[in-house]
């Protein structure tokens, strides 16, 4: 378990952010947080990147504590924030240069590292440019390059795609991929359920300071139960009087009714209203994504 | 990959001034200013107001100390936005989630500004020899003289980080610093304090820039010294003292939130 949490707690003032999380994520495995705005999930990075300390609970990450030696701890990860954290005045380069000699690699490692991340990152061509003439994917990529010098064993990132355009937003994930495939441990924040859908291993859930779900992909949507048929009325009274006949759950002028998404179902359930009842002026067949998982838990 | 001890703590203060230096040298608009704004201010002072203020020498004379402690002023509140721009961007947390001393960052910035301050200072006693200074230091004087200045410069520097951690925006930082810039204009830079009314005399006299720029002119010049040398040493080290110490525990209390 290369990253541990237990029971950490956290308020600003009055404000509680965090109300007792645990955390678990196993070596070379991805992990998201997904959660709202203020759900806590940048409070939860800070602590465990030594840059907040909880008010109770504990962290270890490669076995040492956040608290107690945070030193150790910010020699073996990294952080990519939520705004890019480069220079705009200097090169691409010359801030992965740097970086890497605060981490203490040596001058031609350092530069050395810095060539083959411009490379990875596909930033060649542009690393004796300034950054400030770089585009914000660029900017984004450059950062969590910098992020990757010292080959860290764990990655924090916090919201790595928030403001992308969707062109670069794919790009950082093909990026953030290839690293996965390389073996390293991520841990990332999101609000994008497709991107957790996409890159993450496993997934927790947070709301208002508190861990509502965790598991697989596939497991919370699971969770939340499969597929469902949705049917529309004119009236409000013939969903209900519907509900009555069929089953289900009449929310307004729409019919919720589990399903096991066959066909023979549907037409069993369209024949029985023909047949008995009012008649539906819509339907719709419904998988559950990652959105009903968390619209369902965060409500 | 982390190593605790000196050799890391210089290496990374070496990367550092190493990065203060470079930001500052593409900052092209704002080192231009700081170059060109003292020696606007000279020109003004010698050519416009210069004939109408009496100070028993040849203006030039007397204003070019004061000239030069503006010119500090001006480039120590450029340490104080750089430093808040730090601050204030996502470069604070990766600056804090790596290895490396607190102080580190600051030093970087101070040395920076301090380079950049003395060069700005070189220019302008160019500058006023060109239009006619005529100092009559010995070689000795002169060390004494840009010691003092380069003491003076170091503390403002720290006092200007000071700021810059506690700014919260770079506007802000420029606003915390505005008295460094005027302070002079009420110290014996351009005009003898007697000459003021008696309520900013105290003022002038009893404030750290006022000994300094005694001290300079008369290094340079050979004006009376009287106590000013070591109203000022006492000052400038008494200032760097606390701008140290203070500008070390804020950061550290930014940093740990």
């Amino acid at each position: 378990m290369i990253v541990e949490a237990v029971g950490l707690r956290k308020s600003f003032g009055p404000t509680v952010v965090l109300e007792g999380v645990d955390l678990r994520v196993d070596e070379g495995s991805v992990l998201a947080l997904l959660g709202p705005n203020g759900a806590g999930k940048t409070t939860i990075v800070r602590i465990l990147t030594t840059l907040t300390r909880p008010d109770a609970g504990h962290a270890t990450i490669a076995g040492y504590d956040v608290v107690r030696e945070p030193s150790k701890v910010r020699g073996v990860i990294s952080l990519t924030g939520q705004s890019a954290a480069v220079d705009d005045n200097q090169t691409g380069r010359e801030n992965l240069v740097m970086i890497g000699r605060l981490m203490h690699l040596g001058r031609s490692t350092a530069r050395q590292r810095a060539d083959d991340l411009l490379e990875q990152f596909g930033l060649t061509g542009a690393m004796n440019r300034r950054v400030k003439t770089y585009s914000g994917g660029m900017s984004r990529r450059l950062d969590l390059a910098m992020s990757l010098i010292a080959r860290p064993r764990v990655i924090f990132l916090d919201e790595p795609t928030t403001g992308l355009d969707p062109a670069s937003r794919l790009t950082m994930w093909e990026a953030i991929g290839e690293l996965v495939r390389d073996g390293t441990t991520i841990l990332l924040t999101t609000q994008y359920l497709e991107e957790a859908d996409r890159l993450a291993d496993r997934i927790v859930l947070l709301d208002q300071g508190r861990i509502t779900a965790s598991g697989t992909a596939d497991a919370l949507k699971t969770q939340i139960g499969g597929e469902r048929i949705e049917l529309y009325f004119a009236d409000p009274a013939d969903a209900l009087k519907a509900a009555g006949l069929v089953g289900g759950l009449a929310d307004g002028l729409v019919l919720n009714l589990p399903s096991d998404g066959s066909a023979a179902h549907l037409h069993a359930v369209l024949d029985d209203l023909r047949a008995r009842g009012p008649q539906p002026d819509r339907v719709a067949s419904h998988r559950p994504t990652l959105d009903d998982v968390f619209l369902t838990l965060t409500a | 990959m982390h190593h605790d001890g000196l050799g890391a703590a210089v290496s990374d203060v070496a990367t550092l001034i190493d990065r203060s230096v470079r930001l500052t040298r593409r900052n092209v608009d704002t080192l231009f200013v700081s170059i060109l704004l003292p020696l606007l201010m000279m020109s003004l002072f010698v050519y416009v107001f210069g004939g109408a203020i009496e100070t028993g020498t040849q203006y030039i004379t007397y204003v070019v100390p004061g000239i030069l402690l503006l010119t500090t002023g001006y480039g120590a509140s450029n340490t104080a936005m750089a430093v808040a721009d730090d601050m204030n961007s996502g470069m604070i947390d990766r600056l804090r989630s790596l290895p490396i001393r607190s102080f580190a960052v600051l030093t970087g910035h101070v040395t920076a500004s301090v380079a950049r301050n003395a060069i700005s200072t070189a220019i302008v006693i160019l500058a006023s020899l060109a239009m006619g200074f005529e100092p009559n230091a010995s070689p000795g004087e002169w060390v004494a003289a840009i010691g003092l200045l380069l003491l003076y410069v170091l503390a403002l520097s720290w006092l200007a980080a000071a700021l810059g951690v506690i700014a919260k925006s770079v506007e802000s930082a420029s606003a915390l610093s505005f008295f460094m810039l005027f302070l002079p204009y009420l110290s014996s830079a351009f005009v003898q304090p007697e000459t003021m009314p008696a309520f900013l005399r105290p003022i002038s006299e009893h404030q750290p820039i006022t000994p300094v720029i005694e001290t300079v002119r008369s290094l340079l010049t050979g004006t009376p010294l009287g106590d000013s040398g070591w109203i000022a040493l006492v000052w400038c080290t008494g200032l760097l003292a606390v701008s140290i110490t203070a500008a070390t525990v804020l950061y550290r209390r930014r940093m740990s939130r």
